[in-house]
């Protein structure tokens, strides 16, 4: 939660980000007219800068107009441990389902991606930073296997640099086993999953479904990996390479199949599906 | 031997050095003998007194203890063979995870163990117990290579966690932990897999996808270290008591959870006071689980497993409304 980046998202007032027509750049310094922001995906018109979008906005973005339809609608976070740091969890729900319009970090269904149908789930980055609870697991966990009943692919946006929620302790870290478990039976079953990572995909998140997939893509830029960089600063006691944990550091390193611009993120994922045909019942 | 009092032991400490120079001394009176007994027997009582009401941040110190046994010392105690198999067949030989071919009661099983090491020159060797991506793809290799014969798999887990290095994260310690919890959910033979001392976070998962998971007492097992969940929270690793009683990590709690199977008991004042009992009581508990899982079907293993991970997480389904959930 400290990376305070503006955000083109449809609900601008409630994100946190200043009102008003315009916007500022935070890689160009750019200031720029939101509406053409929006228009273009939530791309810096000036720099290519990839704003963070959230889990609604993304949907819209690559389904068809009306396709999606959603699953598990109801299905909120409790909380099991008491936890409480500078406020109840509890209290952090709530106000995170205010700011966001979310019940929680995961939006699962299906929908028609230019004419294919494909179950599909996207996490949001800012709800408590699109970190997994037993909420965000068991809704992953419920659209693979939806995917793999009705033999469809599976296309899941991580958005997360929570990683697995600290607030549910132990229960988050097990939904890691549980979601991967349900795309190891997938997989065995000829399921086609693509990943497709966005900024960003850190810890538990990236430790589990998110590096799962056939296809795995990434939005440029984005911030990609499992431990904290100052984590990993404190442990070395070295400077980190430049652009260590972006989206190309892993692409270089052999862990992404593709780097796509969001504007042809959509006709990408539609070409992937036309490849990877599942076939209609197991070989 | 001596062992490095506990930070909560100070008390039954000083009780002991006392102890020990009263049962020193040349002269002793039935007045003497007397109170060398009161104390021995206050000992004790001090000592369960203190064991019995540990709070979760002592346990995180009794499960640090440097004399604490670890994955080379069980090897010893608890298999009657172990014949070590190295390497990864794509980097390295990562010694923070051990492998090999081990017996126990009579059975032939695959071992795959996180080992911190105990002094420095060892624990260098080890890397302190964090694995780095090669580790957790020797572990993947052993644990498939087991499968196709039909080997059995035990694996134990004692990790601060990954190593979070650069190397690491070049050769891509997400994919490989990912790998593993995807690779071992599917394998068609019996999973054992025990907490140690140390579960953290996905390091430790990243070889605990089992049939049956259990834990010893003054183990825990957590998403995050109580340091980090202290510098995250209360910006300072110096609140990690504050974290560890936060984050409901303890045997007990895991058990509540339903994440674990079992809490193995531990000798009186913790394991690292007897090796022998504490392998002793772990060996039941492995034998044990093996011969409830020798009479399933690989895909009666493979569907235990799947839903022994799925039922796991706490939520509700009913629509909020405010405040209030209706259902």
């Amino acid at each position: 939660m400290t990376d305070e980046e503006p955000n083109s998202n449809d609900r601008p007032a409630k994100r946190g980000v200043p009102e008003g027509l315009w916007l500022k750049c935070p890689e160009c310094q750019a200031t720029v007219f939101r509406k053409q922001v929006d228009r273009l995906l939530g791309i810096c018109p000036e720099c290519d800068h990839h704003f963070k979008v959230g889990a609604r906005t993304r949907l819209e973005q690559l389904l068809d107009v009306g396709s999606f339809e959603e699953w598990m609608t109801e299905m909120h976070s409790v909380d099991p441990l008491g936890f409480v740091d500078s406020r109840p969890y509890k209290d952090r729900l709530k106000s995170e389902q205010k700011k966001t319009g979310m019940v929680d970090a995961c939006i699962a269904g299906r929908g028609y991606l230019r004419g294919r149908p494909v179950v599909i789930a996207v996490t949001d980055p800012d709800f408590i930073m699109g970190s997994m609870g037993s909420v965000v697991g068991e809704k992953l966990t419920r659209a693979t296997e939806k995917a793999t009943e009705l033999r469809l692919p599976l296309i899941i946006v991580s958005g997360s640099g929570g990683g697995a929620r600290m607030h549910e302790g132990i229960l988050s870290l097990m939904q890691m086993a549980k979601v991967s478990a349900a795309l190891g039976k997938y997989h065995e079953e000829g399921g086609f999953f693509i990943s497709v990572l966005t900024n960003p995909t850190m810890g538990g998140v990236a430790a589990s479904f998110a590096s799962l997939g056939d296809i795995v893509v990434a939005e440029e830029k984005a911030m990609i990996g499992f431990a904290g960089p100052r984590v990993i600063v404190a442990t070395v006691k070295a400077p980190l390479p430049e652009g260590f944990q972006t989206s190309e550091f892993l692409m270089e390193h052999g862990f992404i199949d593709r780097i796509i611009h969001r504007k042809d993120l959509r006709s990408e994922l539609a070409a992937f599906i036309d490849y990877f045909e599942i076939a209609p019942t197991k070989v | 031997m001596t062992l490095r009092p506990l930070p909560f032991e100070r008390e039954i400490h000083d009780l002991e050095e006392r102890l020990e120079s009263l049962d020193a001394q040349q002269d002793q009176t039935p007045e003497k003998l007397e109170a060398i007994k009161n104390m021995r027997a206050e000992i004790v009582r001090l000592r369960r007194e203190v064991f019995e009401n540990l709070d979760p941040w002592q346990i995180v110190q009794v499960a640090r203890h440097e004399n604490r046994p670890q994955t080379l010392d069980y090897l010893d105690l608890v298999f009657d063979e172990f014949i070590e198999l190295h390497g990864d067949r794509a980097y390295g030989d990562d010694r923070a995870i051990v492998t090999g071919m081990a017996r126990i009661d009579g059975r032939k099983v695959m071992f795959v163990g996180q080992h911190k090491g105990r002094h420095l020159k060892e624990r260098t060797l080890h890397n302190y117990g964090m694995p780095h991506p090669e580790g957790y793809r020797k572990a993947i290799q052993k644990m498939q290579m087991a499968a196709k014969y039909n080997l059995p798999i035990v694996t134990f887990i004692d990790t601060a966690g990954a190593y979070p290095g650069i190397g690491s994260e070049e050769r891509g310690i997400s994919y490989q932990i990912a790998y593993n919890l995807r690779e071992m959910s599917r394998l068609p033979t019996p999973i054992v897999s025990v907490v140690i001392s140390e579960g953290g976070s996905g390091g430790a998962l990243g070889i605990g996808v089992g049939n049956h998971v259990c834990m010893l007492q003054y183990a825990y097992y957590s998403v995050i270290s109580p340091e980090g969940c202290a510098g995250i929270l209360w910006k300072h690793a110096k609140h990690a008591d504050k974290a560890a009683r936060a984050l409901r990590f303890t045997a007990n709690d895991l058990l509540e959870f339903g994440v674990i199977d079992k809490a193995v008991p531990e000798p009186f004042g913790g394991a690292h006071r007897n090796h022998r009992q504490a392998a002793t009581n772990l060996k039941v508990e492995i034998v044990q689980a093996l011969r409830q899982l020798s009479g399933k079907s690989p895909q009666e293993l493979i569907d235990h497993r799947y839903d022994r991970f799925r039922k796991i997480g706490i939520f509700e389904e009913g629509a909020t409304k405010g405040d209030e959930v209706v259902s």
